[in-house]
Order: C-alpha cells, then structure tokens, then sequence
C-alpha cells in the first residue's frame, strides 16, 4: 500500500486540530451526562419567555425539541418545507427503535447497546455521545408510551421487543413496520399542544435559505415562503438545525423527494464545519430502478434476507432469461459462496458492494435500465440481484413465509406488479442514511456559537455505519433529552441584543439569499434541474458510493466541477419567485448538492482506509476484505469551507477509546 | 403507453381555475403516477411552460403529502396514496382527469396543490395527550391491553392526507377527527382527556367548516389506510358520554 501520494494542497489544507470541551472525558463515561447536566448553566423559568429560539426542521429531532423546549417555556419558532410538521421524513422508518430496558432479561445493558453503536460504526465515533445515547435510550420509550405511541404489546400488555441487524439481544421496540410514524406522530402531537398553547409559532411551507451570524454567533435564518416567494429574516437567540440528511444528493435514494442539504450547507458556508461528509449508508434490500425516469428508491425490511437467498446466473447469457429456468447449477449463490459462515447474512456494507460487482460483471438481473458511466457516456445495464424465497417456501410452507413477510411481499407486488411467491423478487443497494453532517461538540453545538445542530444532520453518534434501529434513538434523544439540557448553558448567556432588519448581517443575508434566487431565475438556460441533479447523482453513486478509489474520485471532483459550471450557465428555472414554484426550490436544493458532492468526494479522497459502509480499492486484507486503518485515520474528519470549488480546510478531532478496545471486524 | 392528461390549472388561490388537456407519451406502466406527472413537467419545463404543481414527498405511501382526485375519486380508487398508483393501473390511449381536493376548509395555492392547515388545527384542539418530556413513568408501569392497543395502531395509521374530506359529499373531517379520537382513547394514557378531547376537537372541526357526517361511507372507501367507519361511531359513542361528563369545554 501507499503512502499518501496526493498532492493535498490541490484538494484540501491541513488546519488545527480541534476537540470536544464540553464532556469531562477523565470522568468514567457513566458519570460525563450526569456532570454535564450539572454543571451547564440554566435559565430562570421567568426568563425563558423572554428568550427567541429557532428551529429548523419537524421530525424526530426537530420536532421533539421544539415541544420540550415549548414546555420548558422558551418562545420557540419552528419551521418546515412540508404543509404540516407531521409530514417529516422520519415519518418513513420501518423497523424499529432500539433502547437499553433489558425487559427480556437477556443481558442487556446501557454499557452493551453503547458497545454494539461503536461497534456498528466501526470505531469512528466519539465514545462520550454514543454512551449518552444509550443511556437516554429507555426514557424515550417512557416518553412515547406515555404520549400514547401504540407500540406492539404481548397478550399480557407490555411491550413486546424484536432482535434487529443482526444484535444477539432483543431490545428493539417497534409498531408493527410503521415505527417511524408512530414515533414521529407522537412528536407531533406534542409539538401541536405546545402551538395551541402559544410557545411554539410554527411556520409551514417555510424553507430556511440562510443562516444569520453576526459578532461571532448564530441569531437567526433567512426564509423563502414557499407560497408567496417572500423572502424574510427570522432573528433568535440561538438557531437549532433539525433538517435531517442529504441522501437525495445521490438523486436517488430512499430519503423523501424534498430531503436536502441546503440548511446545512448555508451553515457550512458561514462557518460551521461539516464532518464525515462521504459517511453513506448504503442499504441492500431495496426494489430496483426500473427505468430512466425513476425519481426514488423504496427500501424494503432487511429482515428478507434471513430467509431469502440471493443470486445471480454464474453466465452473464442467463441474465435475461425466466429465473425459475435457470438450473440450480447455474446459479451463483454468491455471498453463501464468498462468505460460508455468514452466508445471506453478511452486514449491509458487504452485501451491497457484492450486489454492485455482480451487476458491474454483467450479471445482473431485471430489465436493463439506460445509465450514464462517470464518463457521462450512456449505457444500458441490468441492475439487480434475486433475492429468492422458493426454498423458504418449500421448507417452511407458503403460510409460514406469509406471516413473517406478507406485507413486504405485497408492498413489492404493488411496485413491480411481479409476484413473489411465484417469482424470486428483485433487489439492489440504495442510499438510505447519511451519518456524516454538521460537526458538533457534546453540547449539540457547531463550530458557529449559537448554532446547534440535532438528529442525521449532525454527525455525532453513527461513525462511518449505522446500526439497524438507531436512527430514531437518535432523533428522539437530541430532541426530548440532550438539546433541552445543553442548549440553556448557551441561553444563560442571552437575551443577545436585538437585531432589527437594518443590522448589516441581516441586511446582508437576506440581500445574498435574494440575489441567489434572482440569479437562479435569470440564467433560463436549456437543460432542466432535474437533469443536472441525475447527472451528479450518477457520478456521486459510481465514485462516490460503496467503493471508491483515487482514481475515481479525482475523475468525480473533476466532472462535479465542470457540472457546476454548466449549471450556473444553463439551467432553466421557470416561473418567478413571487409564486408557488416548485422549481425553483428544487434548483436552490441541486445548487447546494453541487457544491456538497465535491466535497464528499474529496473527503473520501482523503481518507484511504475502508471503513463502516466505505470500501477503499487502496485499503484491502490480502483476501480482498475491508482494511480499516487506526494509526492514520483515527479521527473525525471536520471540514472548513474555504470558497466555492477552493481546497476546503481539514480540521481533525482525533477519537479516544477508553471504554472500548478497537477491535478489526472480520465475517469470513 | 400514450395518455392524455385533463388537468386542473389555478394560477393562486383567487384566480379562475380550468381544466387543460395534455397529452403525453412515453409513459411506462412501471412509472408510478407521480413520475409520471414528473415526465409531463419535464416537458412543460422544456417548451418554455409552468410545471403543474403539485404536492408529494416520500413517495411510499406514508406522509401524506400526496393526493390528487383522479377520473373523479380521490388517489384513483386502489386503496393507495397518489405516489403508490401505478400507470399499469391505467389503459393505453386513456384520458385521465387529474383535479386538487375540493372542499371549503381546502383552499387551493395552485395548480393540485391545497392548503390541509385546518386538519393541523382540529391536533391542536385536543388530539393529544397531555405529558411533558421528562414526566413519563416506566413504559411498563401501566400495561395497555393488547387488543385495544391493536385497535389504537389501526386507528393511528391515518396519514392526515385529506383524502376522507375530498371523497365526503358533505366535506366532512370526521374519519380524520375519530381516527385520532379512537387511536387516544383505547389507550390507557388517554383516559384522562378523553371526553374534553372529543369536544375540543369537534367544535374546532366545524369551526373550520368542514360538514357534518351523514354515514355515507366514501372516507374510508378511498382511505389508503382502510381507517374503518367504526371509528366514527366511536367518537359518537364518547361525544355523547362527554356530555355527562361535564370535563373541559
């Protein structure tokens, strides 16, 4: 291997390290919350009125600080794009919600679910949040049984609990396979009390285009009514960003249509450093594209794979043909092949990236699907694999199979019109989550002061991989538990001087945030955003994806470049700003993703190791497998914006295990 | 496949709307209905026209962002949301009429798009339970009985997508209202503001507009989440208990 042959001074400049302040990292980890708690300061409840606070965003994290802080009595202000807060995207989670209450006495602990979230992020996340999140874990189910989220219950009427990616101990709670919306109604509802009780002013139809930053600190957004095309400024005495991951910068994915960076991005703009930006989770089971004009991907439970095998014809003349005459001899069980002791069951790293290089063979299944190579030429290939369950159903009757996936198999029916009892369903790799985002300290806080940031759109808990049914854990945790016992340490400070319209940094915000979309409108160029936006997400998903190379990604930051270029000189925006127009929001989100795809890209560039969800062509065992790489890539990746295409600035924060022993993953 | 498209064009919410046709080819039948409307505005983008807009987010059926009437019946009669449809659901050469929910408490922005506010507003009058972050007790220190729990989840799995007001001859939220009324008050939790709950929330609903309810049944017929009509005689059965009650409003 190697030695760094980059010349990092194209690409990005090394700056000062920095590290978290907040969390008393001599202290055990059970003991850091509880000190925390302690010693930030608070605020007198007779001046929490007095004290402006701004949310963005309305799902897990968003909304549930929005309600907590609206309880605790601060005037809060709350805005989403969608025309109700209970339309956020974590509305879509499926599986389920993980939390230490050991109620299957199976040796659960705070200590183990904090151990397997490490673990699951291979050892590229800050231990003190990863505890904290575990230990927070069981209030929030007392929170939302209480809210009255019908969570399963066993005939005796307590909680019923499921085992879920591939943990040994059953701590996941769940609502059938509409966990997500459950959680998140529940967050809404509260939220909705806190509105009618006059703490929580909620705009809807509002997409934040700015962030304000004057003296040093966050104090408030800049607004587009997406009705009106008003374009306005919020002032506060701090800003909180709940505005969830940016997925959709893949084009697709299986984040909602509306899923974007722009509130991160602006952040990142002004100041706030982005962590972990190539941090993707790539998920394997889920339905493939089925033509050009596919605008998302649906993600289906992973559990299919316990009892469904996959495979791909061994001859690539097989492709096309009716799987079920396709001989048992001619068929590739390839993971049971490549893995014997895993088999099916391989994490969802590797069976994605396996996915990919069977169809990158030429042996993929399905119907082939007109694509653009990085180079931007077309070709026309197969993207899927089966995903068979005719052995299931031999072994363990149709019944059998139907209870444990009928609604999934039913779901597949409605979207491919293929029957799976019949047919060996289809699946291929989806983008699903991001866990990189804005950096945070233990506090939730950014690198701007005043600007705190929760839920995917930070990067605090995940590492580089996620673990099954951690996700709303954390959405939940940021919103109930963490912001609403840091965020007054900050508030102690305020209330900041008000700022009216004519303080230069508002003027000035709203002024760039207006020129941006006047300029957007002037250029009615000839190709459509959707365009560009399919272009880029077909570079980020080739180089940028599962596997990455130098060479690859030197190609992607460079066809980025030259894709921005075009954009700014040949979109076409219809319509006017003073309007609903749904084209113009999208090409204010495609702008943003143009800029944060070169980063991605040249974070990945960075970092020559494989890692979590990330397989480096550079790093690999001698079998082939992921190499992860402790002595050199042991930190937090936090970037600093320099200027639009300049060499973003690395700031590393390196990560200390005192309660973990790093261990290197193996599934042979 | 090729279709034509008669679709519901309103500048704003004040100006005179009309119906437009345009036919479109190209169409898959793997398309789903929403990409298919993507097609069309690929095109109106091209030729130098206003997109049709329209309302859509997650696209698998679980937002509720999404909804249109199509051929006269709200999210085009398969059980679905609008995003779930599929064109293979439709024949080659069809005409498809495309129009926004119609109803009073339902203003259109534009185009399909309408503003479902007022459902926000009928949560805000009481579809709640009243517990601050912090306060709960053990989620086991009260067990909640399986079967009325299942009932509270059937009930729960409303989308608040509108679809029961656009289909109700009377314009009438209540499958929406008792949908929530019923998820609270199978659930031990939601004892204690069950019948302030259910006036709360039915004097916000007519003062919103929206028509009473006469049994007629098209709500659940076009709720993508098959929401029963039960659920309506259960916020009749705690409305009239509520008036013993003499809690709350």
């Amino acid at each position: 291997m190697s030695e760094t042959t980059l010349d990092t001074e194209t690409y990005w400049s090394l700056g000062a390290e920095i590290s978290d302040t907040k969390a008393a990292i001599d202290l055990p980890i059970d003991k850091i919350w509880q000190n925390r708690q302690f010693t930030a300061k608070l605020v007198n409840p007779a001046n929490r009125r007095k004290l402006t606070v701004i949310i963005v965003g309305t799902g897990l994290a968003g909304g549930a600080a929005a309600a907590t802080l609206g309880e605790a009595g601060y005037n809060v202000l709350n805005f989403c794009y969608q025309d109700s807060p209970r339309r956020a995207h974590s509305i879509a989670a499926q599986g389920g919600i993980n939390a230490a209450k050991n109620y299957r006495n199976d040796g659960d602990s705070t200590y183990r679910l904090f151990y397997d979230t490490v673990k699951g992020g291979d050892y590229r996340s800050r231990e003190t949040n990863v505890y904290r999140l575990a230990e927070v874990s069981a209030n929030i189910i007392d929170q939302c049984v209480t809210q009255g989220v019908p969570f399963a219950r066993e005939y005796g009427g307590l909680l019923d609990t499921r085992s879920f990616g591939g943990v040994q101990v059953q701590r996941t709670f769940y609502a059938r396979g509409q966990t997500g919306q459950q959680l998140l109604i529940g967050a809404y509802q509260a939220l909705e009390r806190q509105v009618a009780a006059g703490t929580v002013k909620m705009y809807t139809r509002h997409e934040m285009i700015e962030v304000i930053v004057t003296d040093g600190r966050a104090r408030g957004i800049v607004t587009r009514d997406m009705v009106t095309g008003k374009i306005e400024a919020f002032t506060a005495d701090v800003v909180v960003l709940a505005t969830g991951g940016y997925g959709n910068v893949f084009f697709l994915s299986t984040n909602a249509m509306g899923c974007n960076v722009t509130a991160d991005w602006r952040a990142h703009r002004k100041g706030a450093y982005f962590a972990n930006p190539c941090y993707t989770q790539i998920h394997p089971t889920c339905i493939p594209v089925h033509g050009e004009t596919q605008s998302k991907l649906t993600l289906m439970s992973e559990s299919l794979r316990n009892d469904g095998r996959i495979w791909v014809p061994k001859k690539a003349e097989d492709c096309g043909k009716d799987p079920r005459k396709i001989p048992e001899k001619d068929r590739d069980y390839y993971l049971e092949r490549i893995y014997p002791s895993f088999g099916n069951l391989v994490p969802r790293d590797i069976a994605s990236r396996q996915a990919k290089n069977m169809c990158d063979e030429g042996r993929g299944v399905g119907p082939e699907v007109a694509e653009r190579d990085g180079e931007g030429n077309e070709r026309k290939m197969r993207r899927g694999v089966y995903l068979d369950f005719s052995d299931a159903i031999n072994r363990l009757g149709k019944k059998a199979v139907e209870s444990r996936y009928g609604n999934l198999f039913d779901m597949y029916k409605q979207i491919t019109a293929e029957d799976p009892y019949e047919l060996p369903m289809r699946i291929y790799p989806a983008v699903h989550y991001t866990m990189g985002g804005l950096w945070v300290d233990y506090d939730l806080q950014s690198s701007i002061p005043g600007l705190y940031v929760a839920g995917e759109a930070n990067f605090s808990d995940h590492g580089a991989n996620r673990l099954g049914a951690s996700a709303l854990m954390q959405g939940l945790a940021d919103g109930y538990f963490v912001l609403p016992n840091t965020i007054n340490d900050y508030l102690a400070g305020a209330p900041f001087d008000k700022l009216d319209k004519n303080n230069p940094a508002v003027a000035e915000a709203v002024q760039s945030a207006t020129d941006r979309v006047k300029t957007l409108l002037k250029v009615n160029g000839s190709r459509t955003v959707d365009s560009f936006h399919k272009e880029l997400g077909h570079i980020m998903w080739e180089y940028c994806g599962m596997e990455r190379s130098e060479e690859g990604l030197k190609l992607a930051i460079g066809r980025i470049r030259e894709l921005r270029k075009e954009f700014w000189s040949d979109v076409k925006v219809t319509g006017v700003n003073e309007d609903f127009n749904q084209t113009l929001e999208r090409a204010g989100r495609v702008a943003d993703f143009l800029e944060l795809g070169e980063l991605m890209c040249v974070d990945a560039l960075h970092r020559r190791e494989s890692c979590g969800g990330h397989f480096r062509t550079e790093s690999q065992t001698p079998e082939g497998e992921a190499l992860r790489r402790d002595d050199e890539y042991l930190y937090v990746a936090a970037w600093e914006f320099a200027s639009t295409g300049g060499a973003p600035v690395l700031h590393k924060e390196q990560l200390n295990y005192k309660a973990i022993e790093l261990k290197q993953r193996s599934y042979k | 496949m090729k279709v034509t498209l008669r679709i519901w064009r309103q500048a704003k919410q004040d100006a005179q709307g009309r119906m437009v046709s345009y036919p479109l080819d190209g169409v898959s039948e793997d398309m789903s209905f929403l990409e298919m409307l993507d097609l069309l505005n690929e095109h109106l983008t091209k030729q130098n026209e206003e997109p049709v807009a329209f309302d859509h987010d997650c696209r698998e059926g679980i937002c509720g962002a999404c909804g249109v009437v199509i051929n006269g019946i709200a999210h085009g009669g398969e059980h679905t949301t609008t995003c779930q449809l599929h064109m293979r659901s439709f024949a080659d050469n069809a005409t498809i009429d495309i129009e926004p929910w119609q109803a009073g408490p339902f203003p259109v922005i534009k185009d399909l798009v309408v503003d479902r506010t007022a459902l926000d507003r009928i949560i805000q009058a009481g579809g709640f339970i009243s517990a601050n972050t912090g306060s709960a007790p053990d989620a086991h220190a009260v067990p909640a009985p399986k079967r009325e729990s299942d009932k509270a989840f059937d009930a729960a799995t409303c989308i608040g997508c509108g679809a029961c007001v656009a289909a109700c001859p009377n314009g009438s939220a209540m499958l929406f209202t008792s949908a929530k009324i019923t998820h609270l008050a199978m659930l031990p939790q939601g004892q204690p503001e069950r019948y302030s709950r259910v006036k709360g929330m039915i004097a916000q609903h007519d003062e919103e507009g929206f028509g009473g309810c006469t049994n007629i049944g098209e709500c659940s017929e076009v709720c993508p989440k098959g929401i029963p009509m039960e659920t309506i005689s259960q916020l009749n059965r705690d409305l009239i208990s509520s008036l013993f009650k003499g809690t709350g409003k």
